[in-house]
C-alpha cells in the first residue's frame, strides 16, 4: 500500500487571465508540449488508467489470466462477490476502522496535538516519538505488532503470565483479533494525523486566542469555542485520509492476520487478494477492484461536495 | 493551492503557550509518557528480542537479555539476504524517484505555463489517479506487464509504481511552478529565451524544496511498498526487504528471536534517516496531505 493517500484536491482552479495572456507570450509552444507531455500522459495512461479499464471489461469473463478471455458471465461475478460472507465481512470491517479512527484516533491525535504545541520542554521530542510508526512500512509494523501480540513469546503472554492467567492468542481467535488489529492501525497512524492537526492549530490566529483569555475563558471553553470550530477544515482532511487510507489497507493486514482467521480481519484489497490473485480469478478479482474503484469514486466525490467545499 | 504560503513546519518549536501550573504539567507529561511508551516499547522490545534466545524470550520478552546473542544480528548482517533485499529496495526506490521526478516536473511545467486547448481536462485526466489505491486494477496490471515481459524484473514494479505517483506529483508540481513570481517569465521572454531554457535554468533551480518534497514522498513510498513487488516479482534474488521479511518469517516461522533481529535490521535505515531529517520528512510527508 503506498502510504501517501491522494489528496483530496481534485479540482484545480482555472489561472487568472492575466498570468495567461502574458504566458501564452512566450515563442513556440508546441516544442515543448510535444516533448514534455507525452511521457507522463503515456505511462500514466498504460498503468493506471488503461487497467482499470481492462478491469472493467474482464469483470464480465470468467478466466484464469492465460490466453484470451472469452467465457462472457455477465454479472455473475458481481453477484457472487454480493453473496460471499467474506466480502461483507471486508466491507464491514472497512466501515469498522473507518467509525473507529473517527471515534478513538483523531480524538486521540488532536488530544495529543493540543499538548505537544504547548510551550514545554521536550515537546518536539514527543513529535517525533508519535510520529515514528508513521515513517516505519505497514508490513514492519504489522510483524511487530504479530510478536507482540504472540500468545507464546510475545509481550502480551509475557503480560499474561505475569498476572497468573493463561496467555490469550488474539490474533487466532476470530472475535477478537479485528479488534487487535484496530489496535495496530491506531498505534501506526495516529502520529500522522496528529501532524495534520498541528499544523492546523499553529494556522490559529493567537489573537483570538488571547481575546478569549481577556474575556475570562477557561481552557476548554476555550477549546470548545475557539480552537475546534477554527480547526473543522484539519478534521476534514483527517476524517478523508482515515477514510481513504481505511480502503487501501493491505500491508498491515498480511504480516498480522493475512486476513483470518475465518476471515474475520478482511478488508476490501485483503479480499481482493485473497480470492482474486491468489486463485487467480482474473474475472472475479477484477469485479472486486470494480467495486472498490466505485467505492472510492463516490466516497471522495461526494466528501469533497458535501463537506470540504468550503476549503 | 499555491506554494507561496510558508511551508508547513510541524517540526519546529512550538510557539504557543503560557507558563503552566506545576499540577497541570504533571498531568501532561504523565499522559505523554504513557502514549511514548505505548509506541516506544514494541520497537524497543523486538530490538532487545532480537538478542535474546527463544527461551528467553518465552519468560521474558520486556527485560534485558539474560545472554547477549549478538551473533542473531552478525549472522544476518553477514548473510548475502539482507544486503540484497536492502539493494534491491534501493534500487527500485531509486528508479521510482527518478522516473516521477523527472516525467512529473516536466509534465507540470507544461501545466502551469504553457497555455493550450484542452490542458485543463488533460490535468483532470492526471488527477484521476488520486482516486483509487493501485489495489484496485492489480490483476489487469498483473497481466499488462506479464504481456510486455516485464514480470519479474525491477522496471516492471518500477514502471507502475512511478505512474501511480505522478497525479500527486504533477499537482505539488504544477502548483509550485504556478507560485514562481511572474516577472521571472516576463524577464526571460524579454531576453529572447525559449521554454527550455527557462525550464531548466530558472524553474528547477528555483525548486529545490518541491523537488526534496516530491522525492521524498516517492522514495517513502517505493522503500515501504508490498502489494506491488509482492504481485510483480517472482524470484526471491529480486524482492525488496517489506517482501523479504515475509519470506524470513515463513522461513524461521516460530525462531522469533531470528525473525525479530531481522525486523530491526530492516528498519534501522529508516530510523536513523527518520532522525536525521526528521524536519525534511515530517513536512515532506505532510505537505501531499494538506496541499
Amino acid at each position: 500500500m503506498s502510504q501517501i493517500a491522494p489528496a483530496p484536491a481534485l479540482s484545480v482552479p482555472a489561472a487568472t487571465t492575466r498570468a495567461r495572456a502574458r504566458r501564452s507570450g512566450m515563442r513556440g509552444k508546441w516544442p515543448v508540449i510535444i516533448l514534455f507531455l507525452p511521457p507522463a500522459l503515456l505511462l500514466f495512461t498504460l498503468f493506471v488508467i488503461l487497467p482499470m479499464g481492462e478491469a472493467a471489461w474482464y469483470s464480465f469473463f470468467n478466466w484464469n489470466g492465460y490466453g484470451l478471455p472469452d467465457q462472457w458471465v455477465g454479472w455473475k461475478n458481481y453477484e457472487l462477490i454480493f453473496r460471499q460472507s467474506a466480502f461483507r465481512n471486508a466491507l464491514v470491517n472497512n466501515g469498522l476502522i473507518i467509525v473507529a479512527s473517527i471515534c478513538i484516533q483523531i480524538p486521540l491525535a488532536l488530544w495529543l496535538a493540543t499538548m505537544v504545541t504547548k510551550h514545554i520542554k521536550g515537546a518536539l521530542v514527543f513529535r517525533l516519538i508519535f510520529f515514528l510508526p508513521y515513517v516505519l512500512a505497514d508490513v514492519a509494523a504489522g510483524m511487530i505488532w504479530r510478536f507482540v501480540y504472540d500468545g507464546e513469546f510475545g509481550l502480551v503472554a509475557n503480560i499474561a503470565e505475569f498476572f497468573g492467567q493463561e496467555p490469550p492468542f488474539w490474533l487466532a481467535d476470530k472475535n477478537v483479533a479485528f479488534y487487535a488489529v484496530l489496535g495496530v492501525i491506531v498505534w501506526k497512524y495516529f502520529g500522522f494525523h496528529m501532524m495534520l492537526f498541528i499544523a492546523g492549530l499553529q494556522a490559529i490566529d493567537k489573537s483570538v486566542l488571547e481575546a478569549a483569555d481577556i474575556d475570562g475563558a477557561t481552557g476548554w471553553q476555550k477549546f470548545m469555542k475557539v480552537t475546534l470550530p477554527l480547526l473543522g477544515s484539519t478534521v476534514r482532511l483527517s476524517v478523508f485520509f482515515a477514510v481513504v487510507g481505511s480502503l487501501q489497507l493491505f500491508d498491515m493486514i498480511m504480516p498480522l492476520t493475512g486476513g483470518g482467521p475465518s476471515n474475520s480481519t478482511q478488508t476490501l484489497v485483503t479480499f481482493l487478494y485473497s480470492f482474486g490473485v491468489m486463485r487467480m480469478q482474473v474475472g472475479f478479482g477484477s469485479a472486486v477492484g470494480v467495486v472498490l474503484f466505485v467505492i472510492c469514486v463516490t466516497l471522495a466525490f461526494s466528501y469533497k461536495r458535501i463537506f470540504m467545499r468550503n476549503d | 493551492m499555491t506554494d507561496t504560503a510558508p511551508p508547513i513546519d510541524a517540526a519546529s518549536a512550538p510557539t504557543s503557550g503560557h507558563s503552566l501550573g506545576i499540577r497541570t504539567r504533571t498531568y501532561l507529561y504523565a499522559a505523554l509518557l504513557i502514549v511514548a511508551a505505548v509506541v516506544l516499547v514494541p520497537l524497543v522490545t523486538t530490538a532487545l528480542g532480537g538478542f535474546k534466545t527463544l527461551g528467553d524470550l518465552r519468560g521474558n520478552a520486556f527485560g534485558l537479555p539474560q545472554t547477549w546473542m549478538f551473533s542473531n544480528y552478525t549472522d544476518i548482517l553477514v548473510s548475502q539476504r539482507y544486503w540484497l533485499q536492502m539493494g534491491n529496495s534501493l534500487l527500485i526506490a531509486g528508479l521510482t524517484v527518478f522516473l516521477v521526478l523527472t516525467l512529473a516536473a516536466m509534465a507540470a511545467f507544461v501545466f502551469a505555463h504553457v497555455k493550450f486547448f484542452g490542458s485543463q481536462h488533460l490535468l483532470n485526466y492526471f488527477l484521476i489517479g488520486l482516486m483509487f489505491p493501485a489495489a484496485t486494477a492489480i490483476l489487469p496490471l498483473f497481466i499488462r506487464i506479464r504481456d510486455l515481459g516485464l514480470l519479474d524484473t525491477y522496471w516492471g514494479v518500477v514502471l507502475p509504481q512511478a505512474a501511480f505517483g505522478l497525479g500527486m506529483s504533477i499537482l505539488l508540481f504544477r502548483n509550485y511552478f504556478r507560485g514562481m513570481p511572474l516577472e521571472l517569465f516576463d524577464a526571460a521572454f524579454v531576453d529572447g529565451a525559449g521554454y527550455f531554457r527557462f525550464f531548466w535554468h530558472i524553474t528547477l533551480p528555483l525548486s529545490r524544496p518541491i523537488i526534496a518534497t516530491v522525492g521524498i514522498i516517492s522514495f517513502v513510498g517505493s522503500w515501504n511498498s508490498y502489494i506491488l513487488p509482492l504481485i510483480l516479482l517472482n524470484s526471491e534474488s529480486k524482492y525488496p526487504w517489506p517482501l523479504g521479511i515475509m519470506v524470513y518469517r515463513g522461513e524461521f516461522s516460530t525462531d522469533w528471536q531470528l525473525i525479530l533481529a531481522f525486523i530491526t535490521l530492516t528498519i534501522t535505515p529508516t530510523i536513523i534517516v527518520f532522525f536525521v531529517a526528521q524536519k525534511h520528512i515530517i513536512a515532506g510527508l505532510t505537505a501531499g496531505a494538506v496541499k
